[in-house]
């Protein structure tokens, strides 16, 4: 039986009839086709599905679309505002936080829930922080160094070097 | 991996979704944060005809103190008991235990009913529940029951809840002062479930007599443990290094670990008795300060 559910999504309005079985990520990649969001390990281990679920970053691949009915959601494709990369997306790209990319649109709502909670962030507490978000490429020392730019630039203090570290 | 099909009932009361659950019978099944059931449902290992999802129930997240009782809410994520400073303060140990529960994100769902409704002894709080001495509420078409945690888990996957029954609230009575309590779990890697973990409370008198300990264990045995004669081992008398050894000894040998990925029996074993002497001096520590 079809249920009727209504999302805002990055900003939009959407009222959709769906499967109850839909899982959250396939009406964000095959419904909406919005695929930043990527689906890596389909068993809530990875991290690349993540999403922001009226503000908390959640793992869409082990979500109903039916749970998020009513509620507003942000995807990669609504982090950056007027054209303008945020904080987060310049610090990954100014930092390497980045290799494939597969990894990083969850990282990156991941980070912005994590530092929208705690502004100024130890290198302890975002490696914790980060914890449910795997990459296989970078090593994850890049990827700490774009949060830490991105909270930097977020509370208006100087911006940390950018030069990339070679380990 | 897509679940099996199934019907979906969002309740807006406690009694709209026991009345549902009276009507669907067996065929129904509870979602809360759904971190481990839809996981068991795209595996088809949980198919369940009907899923009431209680997350449109309001009142059923809250963490207060009333009358010398610390009251949870079931709808309570993990994320909110790590983050409380009201928790931090009495119960130190539901961030030591929240903190090893898989990641942030599923922190964010997961729900402490859920946890324990599941009846896994993988599970974390469990364990936790045993060492405070839980009372789980469980409202049903009668009304409210308290179950004692002792007598709350069954088997695998089995708890004392009834078809109809929905768990709403945890009470765990407030211990007095010179109380501390500590958790830990070893995992092989974040977002692992327990090779071995163990909860601890203590409380201390005046002069240093342990008036009463509570002793948990998760994932050495088909169900969460008490580990009862560890507990005596330690009531009534002062702290000692002969008492901490024999207590840590006797959890060791009273649980029953199976050899699997996560270690051989005896390697488990070894770690329940390192914990329980770890737990106890976090937690003497804790109840000095
Ligand atoms: C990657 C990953 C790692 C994890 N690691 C850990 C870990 O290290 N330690 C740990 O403890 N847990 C771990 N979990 C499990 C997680 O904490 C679950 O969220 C939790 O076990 C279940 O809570 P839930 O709210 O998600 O319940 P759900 O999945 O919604 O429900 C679980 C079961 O309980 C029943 N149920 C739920 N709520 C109620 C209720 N109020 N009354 C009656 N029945 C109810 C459901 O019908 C279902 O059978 C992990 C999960 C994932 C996905
Ligand atoms: S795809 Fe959802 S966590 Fe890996
Ligand atoms: S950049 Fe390739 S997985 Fe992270």
């Amino acid at each position: 039986m079809l249920k009727q559910i209504t999302v805002t999504v990055n900003g939009v309005q959407h009222t959709l009839e769906v499967e109850p079985r839909l899982l959250l990520v396939h009406m964000i990649r095959e419904v909406l086709n919005l695929t930043g969001t990527h689906i890596g390990c389909d068993t809530s281990s990875c991290g690349a599905c993540t999403i922001l679920l009226d503000g908390k970053s959640i793992k869409s691949c082990t979500v109903l679309a039916v749970q998020a009915n009513g509620k507003s959601i942000t995807t990669i494709e609504g982090v950056a505002q007027n054209g303008e990369l945020s904080p987060l997306q310049e610090g990954f790209k100014e930092n390497h936080g980045l290799h494939c990319g597969f990894c990083t649109p969850g990282m990156i709502l991941r980070a912005t829930e994590l530092l929208a909670n705690n502004p100024n962030p130890t290198e302890e507490e975002i490696r914790w922080g980060i914890a449910g978000n795997l990459c296989r490429c970078t090593g994850y020392n890049n990827i700490v160094k774009a949060i830490q730019y991105a909270g930097a630039k977020m509370r208006g203090d100087e911006l940390p070097s950018t030069e990339p570290e070679f380990v | 991996m897509i679940p099996q099909s199934f019907q979906y009932e969002s309740p807006g009361s406690l009694s709209e979704a026991i009345a549902m659950l009276q009507q669907y019978g067996e065929d129904a099944k509870i979602l809360s944060g759904g971190h481990s059931l839809i996981p068991m449902m795209k595996l088809r290992f949980a198919t369940p005809e009907y899923l009431i999802d209680i997350n449109g129930i309001p009142g059923l997240s809250f963490i207060k103190e009333e009358n010398g009782i610390l009251r949870i809410g079931a709808l309570t994520r993990e994320a909110d008991l790590e983050h409380s400073d009201f928790l931090k303060k009495k119960f130190p140990i539901f961030s030591d235990a929240t903190k090893l529960i898989a990641d942030p994100q599923v922190r964010n769902m997961g729900t402490i009913g859920g946890n324990i409704a599941h009846g896994d002894a993988a599970n974390d709080h469990p364990a936790v529940m045993l060492a405070l001495n839980a009372t789980i509420v469980a409202t049903g078409p009668d009304g409210e029951r308290e179950i004692p945690i002792d007598e709350f888990f069954f088997g695998f996957y089995m708890t004392a809840l009834q078809h109809g029954e929905i768990l709403t609230e945890i009470r765990i009575p407030v211990p007095p002062s010179g109380t501390g309590n500590a958790y830990y779990k070893m995992e092989r890697k974040v977002g692992d479930y327990a090779t071995a973990g163990v909860a601890v409370q203590i409380t201390l008198d005046d002069n240093g007599v342990v008036t009463a300990a509570g002793i948990g264990l998760t994932n050495v045995n088909p169900v969460p443990l008490r580990a009862a004669r560890s507990e005596q081992a330690l009531i009534g008398k002062p702290l000692s290094e002969a008492s901490i050894n024999e207590a840590a000894q006797y959890a060791s040998e009273d649980c029953n670990p199976s050899s699997d990925l996560r270690g051989s029996e005896e390697y488990k074993r070894s770690i329940v008795g390192t914990l329980v002497k770890r737990m106890i001096h976090q937690a003497v520590n804790r109840a000095n300060n």
